[in-house]
């Protein structure tokens, strides 16, 4: 199976006053596993809709290859969607509800039946094809309704917020098979999230939105390292945003001049982890609380703005001590400082 | 920044509308022609002579008719009474149903849809054995030394509004407990902890709140009751004539085809004036709600 | 609602005993036919002295009786069969569409059920006679359809309001056509609605009597028209028997979709 690339040039979509989508450009390259990261109402779903046919852009360009989609009917761009609510025919079985796209393109009956029983079973459904779909649970449904999706070999996958209704385990066991079937499949696919693990465990790359704008496209790695806005920094972590002159460098010289992001969990409490080159906060503690996995403290800085310190547990000998009120010095080392160019603090 | 709308999107998009618009020609089309096109029809029939021209006579010779005065008394006399019994009877009907538990309030529904379910000529014949001379009622009543003579129970106003009572008390009863079952049980327990009796609870909380369904099973009292014919052709005995009979009589026994139409623009006024009536209750409520939650 | 109020036993007992006056109320005029309809003699004795099946037998004798049922039966059938497809295609419309357009178009299609019968009557009586159709099966047919449309509607509007819309989506995205997404994803999910705007719309038709008495005449007289006619003349007892069959069969009917529903 061949995948294709897809191109989405300048999309705009309004609904009244309300910009869904403001001017959106993305390239996906041939197989790849993008996802569309954003908090609700950031478009991301719209944009994956307008992808499917559902939301009609009102300007701007949608390309799969080489091919123009923009005004194409639903039904004929040949694309697999997997939906939130799965949106399964509850009227048919699970064997009908997987050769349903083949039924539509005519596939002869034996092709049709062989075909998806084979899909079946490459999402482990295998002897489950008559079964009813309100007799599955929820993680089979998610497979059903991904079979349905891939049966009739698209070219592109969409897949919005497919685990949203799975509960934490089976989420974790189906964004791995998920990934798995497109490297098998190596079909390009768009996977819609608000959950920032899941993008960055499954994508090659992450497309952060925000009120219908893409913030930041980038590889999981850069998009929580290297955020380039502040909306990414904190929405991809436990981020502190710390203005100019409240750090100081360890070795005495000036740290930055610019607004510096510093994540939680970057802190130590003991120098030496550090470095020389690593950079000091010292602040009140306002609160501290345990977490099973961490410690997670709260340092009132003298300025008043507050900032988050993560210490793990394995490393946080001291905090059961630590009284609220007494001064705390943090450090982190100089490769976990980013700088955000043009954030004001 | 404003960006100028793709015309070919746009194009789409309305075309798309056009196909979803032309889902409900065939439905559009149908009342057209059997429901708008028949009133239209009477509007200019109420202004044509026998012989096909134009004329105010019809109206003249209508309006000037003491039997269309008192066939409109006649009508209201019967809606109104059909009203004030229903609200009567389905009130304290709709709180019984609506306290009751839920096997028992289903099971109470099913009794009040089944007259729903059975034809009105079913019931009106119902009615009539239920209600002559020598019917049910009337032997019971005589049997029992209660009165002296059969009393004269039908083929006159009595008779018709009790058959109208009976036809629309399940209609009116709907809205009204469909308002009192949406009530949150917990401002009854409220109003119970703060200290006020059954009969006040029911006065400042549940009617205030029921409001709504009463005035909706009001309306659909009204807009049946207004053109009743059934129900008074047989159990008025043709002693009870509203506007419905009038028409009738004025069709088939003289003919008067303009002169119906007068009266059934008549009927149209007067559900127009019933319509506007209904609006102004309903924004009078949605303000004192509004008023309520203020206060 | 009341169980806030449990001491006041008065209160209780007196609303009870009236809900329970108010049921007889309500059930009686349907009950009383029964045993009537089974009664021996032609007075309306109450109880019967001595029982028989003649006036079932007049019923199922009578060539005007069975032309009327024929008529009845014939028209409501079709009534059905017209009235439920435009409604589902015209509800699709108004739950597509949105805004004050649907609104305007639901109006438009609810009117009917809110202009009295006897203006319906008269005016398709008014139309019907210039086109010479008085009289005729379509005629009636056109009037008892237009009643049927809004009853429709009233069923299937929230049933499409609850359908998962999704569903057309995915079977689009999977490359069916509008025309497929209708017939192979709205219509057998709505199977139990458009059940009951069937059996509805058909017991419109069979219930509705005055287009029938205004529009209707000779063969094509309705089973309604024909008891008008009868009540109106004398109160003969084969009334008894059709109403005691009307009703079974109606119960059985509601029953029917009742059950399916639950099941």
């Amino acid at each position: 199976m061949k995948s294709l690339p897809i191109t989405i040039d300048s999309v705009r979509k309004a609904y009244g006053s309300y910009v869904a989508l403001d001017d959106v450009s993305l390239d996906i390259q041939a197989g790849e596993f993008l996802t569309l990261l954003g908090p609700s109402g950031s478009g991301k779903t719209t944009l994956l809709m307008a992808l499917a046919g559902f939301v009609r852009p009102d300007s701007g360009k949608l390309l799969l290859g080489d091919r123009d989609i923009t005004r194409l009917a639903p039904n004929k761009r040949d694309i697999g969607i997997v939906f939130q609510n799965y949106a399964l025919f509850p009227h048919m079985n699970v064997l009908a509800n997987v050769e349903y796209p083949l039924v539509l393109r005519k596939t002869p009956k034996a092709e049709a039946r062989q075909r998806a029983l084979d899909t079946l079973a490459r999402v482990k459904l295998d002897g489950l094809s008559e079964r009813n779909i309100a007799a599955l649970s929820g993680g089979q449904r998610q497979r059903v309704a991904l079979a349905r999706a891939i049966v009739f070999e698209p070219r592109v996958m969409l897949m919005d917020e497919p685990l949203s209704a799975l509960d934490k385990n089976l989420r974790e066991t189906m964004q791995y098979e998920i990934r798995r079937l497109h490297d098998d499949l190596g079909i390009t696919t768009i996977y819609v999230t608000h959950d920032q693990r899941e993008a960055l465990i499954m994508s090659d790359r992450v497309a952060v939105m925000n009120s219908g704008r893409i913030q930041q496209i980038d590889t999981p790695q850069q998009i929580y390292d290297r955020p380039s806005t502040r909306f990414v920094a904190e929405f991809m972590g436990e981020a502190n945003i710390v203005a100019p002159g409240s750090v100081r460098r360890i070795d005495g010289a000036d740290a930055s001049r610019e607004t510096l992001m510093i994540r939680a969990e970057s802190f130590h409490l003991d120098a030496k982890l550090v470095g020389r080159d690593g950079v000091a906060l010292e602040g009140t503690l306002r609160a501290k609380a345990f977490r099973g996995e961490n410690w997670l403290l709260t340092l009132a800085l003298d300025g008043g703005r507050e900032v988050l310190v993560c210490i793990p547990a394995a490393l946080a000998g001291g905090c059961a001590e630590l009284a609220t009120g007494q001064r705390v010095t943090a450090y982190a080392p100089a490769a976990k400082v980013h700088t955000i160019p043009g954030a004001v603090a | 920044m404003t960006v100028l709308a793709d015309p070919a999107l746009a194009a789409d998009a309305r075309r798309e509308r056009r196909f979803f618009l032309s889902l409900s020609l065939p439905a559009l089309f149908i009342v057209g022609l059997a429901a708008i096109l028949p009133i239209a029809w009477i509007i200019r029939q109420s202004f044509l002579t026998t012989g096909g021209e134009y004329t105010v006579g019809n109206y003249e010779k209508v309006l000037s008719s003491g039997l269309t005065w008192s066939a409109l008394v006649t009508t209201l006399e019967l809606s109104l009474g059909t009203l004030a019994i229903c609200i009567l009877l389905g009130t304290p009907l709709a709180l019984a149903l609506a306290s009751a538990r839920p096997r028992v309030a289903n099971l109470l529904m099913a009794f009040v849809m089944l007259p729903l379910w059975t034809s009105i000529l079913v019931r009106t014949y119902g009615w009539l054995v239920l209600l002559r001379r020598e019917g049910l009622i009337n032997a019971a009543l005589t049997g029992s030394g209660l009165t002296a003579e059969p009393l004269p129970l039908v083929y006159n106003f009595t008779g018709t509004l009790i058959g109208m009572v009976h036809y629309m008390l399940p209609l009116f009863l709907l809205p009204v407990y469909a308002a009192m079952r949406d009530i949150d049980a917990n401002l009854v327990r409220a109003s119970a902890s703060m200290g006020a009796t059954l009969g006040q609870t029911i006065r400042t909380v549940i009617l205030p709140l029921s409001a709504g369904g009463i005035v909706s099973g009001s309306l659909i009292v009204f807009i049946y009751t207004i053109g009743f014919f059934i129900t008074p052709a047989v159990l008025g005995g043709g002693k009870v004539n509203p506007l419905s009979i009038r028409i009738e009589r004025t069709l088939s026994t003289f003919q008067d085809w303009g002169s119906a139409s007068v009266l059934g623009i008549l009927l149209l006024v007067l559900m127009a004036l019933i319509g506007v009536m209904f609006l102004a209750a309903r924004r009078l409520l949605a303000r004192n709600k509004f008023g309520a939650a203020h206060a | 609602m009341l169980e806030a109020y449990p001491d006041n036993r008065l209160a209780r007992i007196l609303l009870w005993s009236f809900c329970a006056l108010a049921m007889a109320f309500l059930m009686l005029p349907t009950l009383v036919v029964v045993p009537l309809s089974f009664s021996a003699s032609d007075l309306l004795e109450f109880p019967p002295r001595a029982y028989s099946l003649r006036w079932y037998e007049n019923f199922f004798g009578s060539a005007t009786w069975m032309a009327g049922l024929r008529t009845s039966l014939i028209l409501g059938t079709l009534t059905a069969t017209l009235a439920v497809p435009l409604a589902l295609l015209a509800c699709i419309s108004i739950n597509r569409i949105g805004g004050r357009t649907a609104l305007a178009i639901q109006g438009a299609l609810l009117t009917p059920s809110i202009v009295p019968g006897i203006l319906l009557a008269i005016g398709l009586f008014f139309v019907l006679a210039a086109q010479r159709l008085v009289g005729t099966l379509f005629g009636v047919l056109v009037g008892h359809v237009v009643l049927a449309i809004p009853v429709a509607c009233i069923v299937l509007l929230p049933a499409l309001a609850r359908f998962d819309w999704n569903q057309v989506q995915a079977a689009r995205s999977l490359g069916a056509n509008w025309a497929r997404a209708i017939g192979g994803i709205i219509v057998p999910q709505l199977q139990i609605s458009l059940l009951s705007a069937t059996l509805m719309a058909f017991l419109t038709s069979l219930d509705e009597s005055v287009i029938s008495i205004f529009v209707a005449s000779g063969q094509n007289s309705t089973l309604p028209k024909l008891m008008f006619l009868s009540l109106r003349d004398q109160i003969d007892p084969t009334i008894a028997a059709i109403s005691t069959l009307w009703t079974v069969i109606v119960l059985v009917a509601v029953l029917i979709v009742t059950l399916r529903k639950k099941s």
